[in-house]
């Protein structure tokens, strides 16, 4: 089922670059290979302990570092979550790549599009079974082991972020399971939120040089993302509907 | 209704547990006995018998306590399950007959949804290449905002 994710790295390799992920969380950045910076995230919890609403998870997206030829944060996505990497009407997507031309002025934005992580999410007042739900850190997230596959959560997102698995599915990855006759989106990776990394995408794209992406916890003053959103102008799409999302762009 | 489901579990694992005294004692009974590999390491999570009879209390526990509060103790996780007991020959827990998971719930007649999502073999986590975009190709996007996905 997963022989896909089968590489050479041992689970010792693994093991040890946890602990030490996790021993220097607590640095404000951290030094991963030359010139790459991983901003730590600085609320180590125990794996014993409850979530808790004194964390909020947000991302900040700066549209101005976001480059129109560059997909890294979708097959970040793809590989961490076994996504197919299909586009088409009926296939999963988690984040997607929207770009948006101002036709008077020309000028051309591009942006990563995940699950906004709404305070107040559409999606969740509409699901009948309480499958969709908030976690107390504020991730949006469906619970498959509730959802019967109806859909509604889908036509109340405003940002069309959720997608429906038509067909089964094998090569999970065994920490994301996915299966036919559920919805799902983006879950912010919660899988390594939980040990203390950041997005998948983030990492990505950090990786690769942009900077486009930052993920931290909005309630804590002293994080990057917190003192970048206090300094800055940024922007939520569809302020409108005031479901205070998670996610905030700048730049546009 | 709940009570009824109560006596159809008992007599479900009283069939089974039945049916290994059996295998255990050497006994032959009329349908063929589910022959179960030991799991990995000296022991299971808890106690045997325990573990037999209420497993799936233990695993649907932690399921909530994973999915809604992002607590993730590796003792009662299916994922830890699927590490110990995944079979020498298929490297499943239920890609056959023989395979843990699967020998003893075909013969309880137990039918599971779980591995329509859960991975039935151990795995690694996915590595993530340092991506480069020089020349990558893009697939096409679908970025229109309304209508579309079903
Ligand atoms: C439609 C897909 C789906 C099905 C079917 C499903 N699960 Fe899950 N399960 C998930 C998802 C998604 C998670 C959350 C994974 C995470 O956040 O780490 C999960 C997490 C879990 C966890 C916590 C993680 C772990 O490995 O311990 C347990 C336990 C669990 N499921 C048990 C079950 C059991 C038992 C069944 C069958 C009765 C089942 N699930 C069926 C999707 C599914
Ligand atoms: C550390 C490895 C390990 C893990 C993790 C583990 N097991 Fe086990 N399990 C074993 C071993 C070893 C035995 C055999 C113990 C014995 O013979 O007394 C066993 C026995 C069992 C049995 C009884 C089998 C029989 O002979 O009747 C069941 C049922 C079982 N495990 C289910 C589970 C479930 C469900 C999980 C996940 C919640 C799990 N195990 C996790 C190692 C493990
Ligand atoms: C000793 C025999 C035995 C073994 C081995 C065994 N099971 Fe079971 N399992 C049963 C029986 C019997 C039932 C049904 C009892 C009932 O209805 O409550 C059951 C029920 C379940 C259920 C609940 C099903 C539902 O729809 O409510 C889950 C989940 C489960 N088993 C998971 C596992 C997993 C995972 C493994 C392998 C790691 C495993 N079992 C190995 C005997 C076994």
């Amino acid at each position: 089922m997963s022989e896909q994710m089968n590489h050479p790295q041992s689970d010792q390799d693994q093991a040890d670059r946890r602990n030490f992920l996790k021993a220097s969380a607590a640095a404000a950045g951290l030094t991963v290979a030359p010139g790459v910076l991983l901003y730590g995230i600085a609320h180590s919890r125990p794996e014993d302990q409850a979530v808790s609403d004194k964390v909020r998870w947000g991302m900040l997206i700066d549209t101005t570092k976001c480059a129109a030829d560059c997909n890294a944060c979708v097959t970040a996505c793809n590989t961490e979550n076994a996504l197919e990497g299909r586009t088409g009407p009926q296939d999963s997507q988690w984040i997607r790549k929207v770009s948006i031309k101002n036709l008077q002025t020309g000028a051309e934005h591009h942006l990563p599009m995940p699950c906004q992580h709404c305070e107040h999410p559409p999606c969740v007042d509409v699901c009948p079974t309480g499958a969709s739900f908030k976690r107390a850190d504020g991730i949006v997230l469906v619970d498959r082991h509730i959802c019967i596959g109806c859909r509604y959560c889908m036509m109340a997102c405003p940002y069309k972020a959720r997608s429906f698995v038509h067909e089964p599915l094998t090569e999970q990855n065994p920490e994301v399971p996915r299966g036919k006759g559920c919805v799902e989106s983006c879950t912010f990776c919660v899988q390594r939120v939980d040990r203390d990394e950041t997005p998948a995408c983030v990492e990505a794209c950090t990786a690769d040089g942009h900077m486009a992406m930052l993920f931290g916890d909005l309630n804590d003053p002293e994080s990057e993302i917190a003192k970048a959103l206090k300094g800055q102008r940024t922007t939520e799409i569809r302020a409108d509907l005031r479901l205070n999302t998670g996610v905030r762009y700048q730049g546009i | 209704m709940a009570s009824i489901l109560d006596r159809l579990r008992t007599l479900a694992l009283a069939g089974a547990m039945a049916g290994m005294a059996m295998a255990a004692g050497g006994l032959q009974a009329g349908v063929d006995l589910p022959k179960l590999e030991r799991g990995k390491g000296d022991k299971c999570v808890e106690e045997t018998q325990f573990m037999r009879r209420n497993h799936m209390e233990l695993l649907k526990h932690h399921r909530d306590e994973t999915m809604h509060k992002g607590i993730r103790t590796p003792k009662h996780s299916l994922k830890g399950c699927v590490e110990c007991h995944a079979g020498a020959k298929t490297g499943s827990v239920a890609a056959s007959k023989e395979d843990f998971c699967s020998a003893c719930h075909a013969y309880a007649s137990v039918k599971l949804d779980c591995w329509d999502c859960h991975a039935t073999k151990p795995g690694k986590r996915p590595i993530h290449s340092i991506p480069s975009t020089a020349g990558a190709a893009m697939p096409p996007m679908d970025s229109g905002m309304a209508g579309g996905h079903r």
